[in-house]
């Protein structure tokens, strides 16, 4: 199977491995310097944003935004902050991921070693499904939701994300599973193996890393969309929505530092993802790796 | 009762079933909630739907009201522009990145992640961060002025013809490290032996690339190509953020037109029209290159 | 028999849901500060009498992510109880059935003698009353700083020459004649200030209104996009793009002169705890021939209910809205003028006094003109259209005469 990430072959030597890390340290300049600005400018007063340096350290740090942000910046006709809204973003995000993703893993684990007339066709209309623009399913769906009965409630949502999803996941399991010796999967069938063993004791343990893949996609996809959840979400909004309104507030002062705090906050649980699961993500990718 | 020369016939049978039974729940999905709503849009387009959904023909009408709109135009145009410039920077990026880091190096595990974290946020938050950043009067322009550099200007964000610019680099931002996870993948997944060969017949790091290891990548390549494409075409909330569409429309896309022309306009005719000409423009460039790619999969 | 009754105990399970505390459910974009807390002092009247507040807000886009997601709340035939909605948005809806009706209640209560008849065409569509109207604001408005024109010694203008001759001074002083926010809705608004000074009520009706072909070619729209080319001139090159409570605060510390915008500007000032008269003042743009008055009328409209839960939850909604102390209340977190003429106006600042004697001079004497820019004198799609030439126009630097052809056809083609 997939060995874990080899060295290269390749070789540099020492003047070009100088010119690397430097643009490799001029990149990870470019990427955390948005995010460092909006830490720095979290953590100021307002008054030292207005008229101040974006780039400048705090000269009086102070958490207040973090806290109004997170319980009682406005947000509606409430003085709430963002806390309300993200039991109902987990609510829909975590079953979502789990379905989406194990019924690509299922998808992908049909298209790869179960071939049939025409599964490549099915394929490319699934990886097609991705390009649909959300603003078309919009109306069509609610109606269809309605119809349902699951019009405004989370699982209404849930089925919402799923669908829309089920073209990814796909994606990243067939590649995967595509790679996967179908001689192993023979054998197992000569055996006697039927459909669901194969998968639960052959392919299923070996997809950690493109499982890994598929949910930090998944969530971080599903965790960030806001045009399902303010359509469909009902009652139960998700936080997207609570930080659109956050820093789209069209009167008074604009609080950057609270828009800034609440913006990392809505953003934590995704980056703790990436974060945590990070490393897996690549060996994860590594589709085609097998060695002989 | 089943005979034994029957019952292979029936584990076949359902052999041959279930597989397809599994994938049916996600076909069916596809087939109402992707491909019925595409036909259900396609179906409006000749309708003179305004606010609600209204069945009564119209022809070709709103596409004739379509192409005549600059606005439209401009939509299109800046979608080639946004789009091209995003997939082929993104691209480059992403492959750069990749090879650099793959070349042994220290402190992988930190730099990784920090290219990576981009793509967590959302649209909304990268928007709003960059829009910041590119205003002159708070963020790069009068950070440089502040720091002694009086005549640098920054302008972009601003001006007409360059605002576009500003939208390829925030999401240039947000997903070139994306795309360099996948290229990095691919690259650790190429045999060395390959290489090794091809060192030992001489090969310079330069052709070593050239050759073998970027036409090896093709998978990625394709990957990167689908994940950039969807993101370009749907491009709404990072247009809404950064620019509003503006200044003026200058910075319209399809997808913001769409939105504009549906929900705010009460023109849903014309907005289906708009989406099925974005559908057709996808399939025109997806069909052809999804066959290629899945062709040679086999 | 036992199926019947399990089929009983089942329905009083689902039905007894609904017994539970009757609520309404409101939509609306408005999520900060004083548009907040003006709603909030509905959402108090409501609760007093028993009805739980449920809370639906979506900022952003000027109400189109409210807009949108509504759609996605019609489509299956879930609509909310009421949702702030503006103008032809109401008349439309309107027109497809969606909307209820609390006759009964206004009848009763008598809306009709209290609410100026240019509220009411945006309130009562068909003879129904399926809005309730909350606020009127007024679009034409200018805001001055009184530091600004101390620094140069001059008047507050009273017409549009007289501003324009102001403008070099300003610069010299370098101050910024006019703050302004490059966005599409902005230039929309400031667009109908400039018709109605310019151009006069007649001229605003027949263009914007009636939208009469001949009018929007003619000579006086000529005028008014001469007059848009010398503001455009005035404008900071920063302005693309810019929010316009950021432009108020330019006026608000005295980096400019004066903003073109509507009375919800006021806000930003009283927050910032200025005082009308001393530190800034609020004048109607300069009425070159004679006076006129924009008016936008803020309502919640409320959709159509079976449950009669619902549709007493919604008149009492009403019944608050329209309640004179709730009207004040509503007022003085808004910071504009009371839809209902028989409120005690003695705690509205100086500013909304004008603004309501404007009202009912020209409510009275035919000059009050619905606003374009906030879609009440036509339809969606021809803002949108007409909104696409003016911001082109304010954004390029194309000649007026252009931008009267642009503008005359865009909304041609979108009728």
């Amino acid at each position: 199977m997939a060995r874990a990430s080899q060295d290269t072959a390749v070789t540099t030597g020492g003047p070009v491995r100088v010119g690397i890390y430097l643009v490799l340290l001029l990149f990870a300049l470019f990427y955390m310097l948005p995010f460092f600005i909006m830490l720095v400018n979290s953590l100021k007063p307002l008054s030292e944003i207005t008229g101040g340096n974006m780039m400048a350290l705090p000269q009086q740090w102070t958490i207040a935004p973090w806290l109004s942000a997170w319980s009682t910046a406005q947000i509606g006709v409430e003085p709430t902050g963002l806390r309300p809204y993200f039991l109902n973003s987990i609510l829909t995000v975590v079953p979502a991921v789990a379905i989406s993703t194990m019924l690509g893993a299922l998808n992908g684990y049909v298209l790869t070693k179960w071939r049939f007339r025409g599964d490549t066709i099915l394929f490319g209309l699934m990886l097609f499904s991705c390009f649909i623009p959300f603003q078309i399913v919009l109306i069509p769906m609610a109606m269809v939701l309605g119809k349902l009965g699951l019009a405004g409630s989370v699982p209404g949502l849930v089925l919402v994300h799923v669908v829309y999803g089920l073209g990814f996941t796909t994606l990243y399991f067939r590649n995967y599973y595509a790679a996967f010796p179908t001689e192993l999967v023979r054998a197992a069938m000569i055996d006697g193996a039927g459909f669901f063993q194969i998968f639960w004791r052959i392919m299923l343990p070996v997809s950690g890393p493109i499982a890994v893949v598929s949910v930090i996609w998944q969530f971080t996809n599903i965790w960030n969309d806001f045009l399902f959840g303010a359509s469909f979400g009902g009652t139960a909004q998700p936080m997207t929505v609570a930080l659109n309104n956050l820093v789209q507030s069209s009167t008074g002062v604009k609080e950057y530092n609270v828009h800034f705090a609440g913006a990392i906050l809505a953003a934590l649980p995704t980056l703790v993802v990436y974060i945590v699961a990070g490393r897996f993500f690549v060996r994860g990718l590594m589709a085609g790796s097998v060695k002989g | 009762m089943a005979s034994h020369a029957d019952r292979p016939d029936l584990r076949t049978r359902l052999q041959d079933l279930i597989p397809k039974l599994v994938l049916s729940p996600s076909v069916a999905a596809m087939v109402v909630f992707v491909y019925g709503f595409i036909a259900f849009t396609f179906y409006l387009s000749f309708t003179d739907s305004k606010m609600l959904p209204r069945y009564d023909w119209v022809g070709l009408d709103n596409y004739v009201t379509l192409w005549g709109l600059s606005h439209w135009w401009t939509a299109v145009a800046n979608l080639a522009i946004f789009a091209s410039l995003y997939i082929v920077i993104c691209t480059a990026i992403g492959l750069t990145l990749a090879i650099l880091l793959d070349q042994k190096i220290r402190g992988e595990g930190v730099l990784r992640p920090i290219y990576l974290y981009p793509m967590a946020l959302s649209f909304i938050v990268t928007g709003t961060a960059w829009k910041w950043f590119l205003d002159p009067g708070i963020g790069l322009q009068n950070t440089m002025h502040l720091w002694g550099w009086e005549s640098f200007t920054f302008e972009w964000i601003k001006d007409r013809n360059m605002a576009i610019y500003t939208l390829v680099i925030a999401a240039v931002w947000q997903t070139s490290g994306f795309v360099m996870a996948m290229f990095l993948a691919g690259l650790r997944g190429i045999d060395n032996e390959i290489l090794k060969a091809a060192q030992i017949d001489g090969a310079s790091n330069w052709n070593l690339y050239r050759r073998i290891v970027i036409p090896l990548l093709r998978p990625a390549f394709m990957s990167a190509f689908v994940i950039l494409a969807h993101l370009a075409v749907k491009s709404y909330d990072l247009v809404i953020a950064l620019t509003g569409g503006g200044p003026g429309r200058a910075t319209e896309l399809p997808a913001t037109f769409m939105y504009s022309y549906t929900f705010t306009r009460n023109s849903m005719g014309i907005g289906a029209a708009s989406a099925v000409i974005m559908l057709m423009t996808i399939a025109a460039i997806m069909t052809p290159y999804l066959y290629a790619e899945l062709k040679e999969k086999r | 028999m036992r199926h019947l009754s399990i089929l009983a105990a089942f329905a009083t399970l689902t039905t007894g849901a609904a017994l539970a505390e009757p609520s309404v459910e409101v939509m609306h974009c408005w999520t900060s500060g004083g548009e907040a807390a003006a709603l909030g002092a509905v959402r108090d009247a409501v609760v007093a009498q028993g009805v739980a507040w449920i809370d639906a807000p979506i900022a952003g886009g000027g109400g189109d992510r409210a807009k949108t997601a509504l759609q996605a709340r019609i489509a299956p035939g879930n609509p909310p109880a009421a949702m702030l909605m503006l103008g032809q948005n109401i008349i439309d809806r309107a027109n497809e059935g969606m909307l209820g009706n609390v006759d009964a209640l206004a009848a009763a209560q008598g809306w009709d003698a209290v609410l100026p008849a240019a509220v009411q065409e945006f309130a009562k569509i068909g003879g129904h009353y399926v809005s309730v109207p909350t606020i009127v604001q007024r679009t034409d408005m200018m805001w001055l700083s009184v530091a600004a024109f101390d620094a140069i010694g001059a008047e507050y203008p009273g017409t549009w020459a007289g501003f324009n001759a102001l403008a070099p001074a300003f610069e010299a002083a370098r101050i910024i004649p006019l703050a302004h926010g490059g966005q599409a809705w902005q230039e929309a608004y400031m667009f109908e200030a400039v018709v109605a000074g310019v151009g006069g009520t007649d001229f605003d009706r027949q263009a914007l209104v009636d939208l009469d072909d001949a009018a929007l070619r003619g000579p006086q729209m000529l005028d008014v996009f001469t007059q848009m080319a010398t503001l455009r001139d005035m404008v900071d090159s920063n302005a693309p793009g810019r929010d316009w409570n950021l432009a108020t605060a330019m006026v608000i510390n005295g980096q400019a002169a004066a903003q073109i915008m509507g009375d919800w500007a006021k806000g930003e000032f009283t927050n910032a705890g200025l005082v009308p008269g001393t530190d800034y003042v609020c004048l109607p743009v300069p009425k070159d021939q004679g006076d006129a008055f924009v008016y936008l009328v803020n309502s919640l409209s409320l959709f159509s209910q079976t449950d009669p839960d619902q549709i007493h939850a919604q008149e009492v909604l009403a019944s608050a809205i329209m309640d004179p102390a709730v009207q004040v209340a509503f007022n003085i977190a808004k910071g504009a003028i009371p839809a209902r003429t028989d409120v005690d106006v003695s705690g509205l600042d100086a500013c909304a006094q004008a603004t309501l004697a404007a009202m009912a001079s020209n409510d009275a004497g035919g000059t009050a003109v619905p606003t374009f820019a906030g879609t009440h004198a036509a339809n969606a799609a021809i803002v949108g259209a007409a909104t696409d030439a003016i911001t082109e126009f304010c954004n390029s630097d194309m000649m007026p005469a252009d931008g009267v052809t642009l503008l005359a056809d865009s909304i041609a083609d979108a009728m």
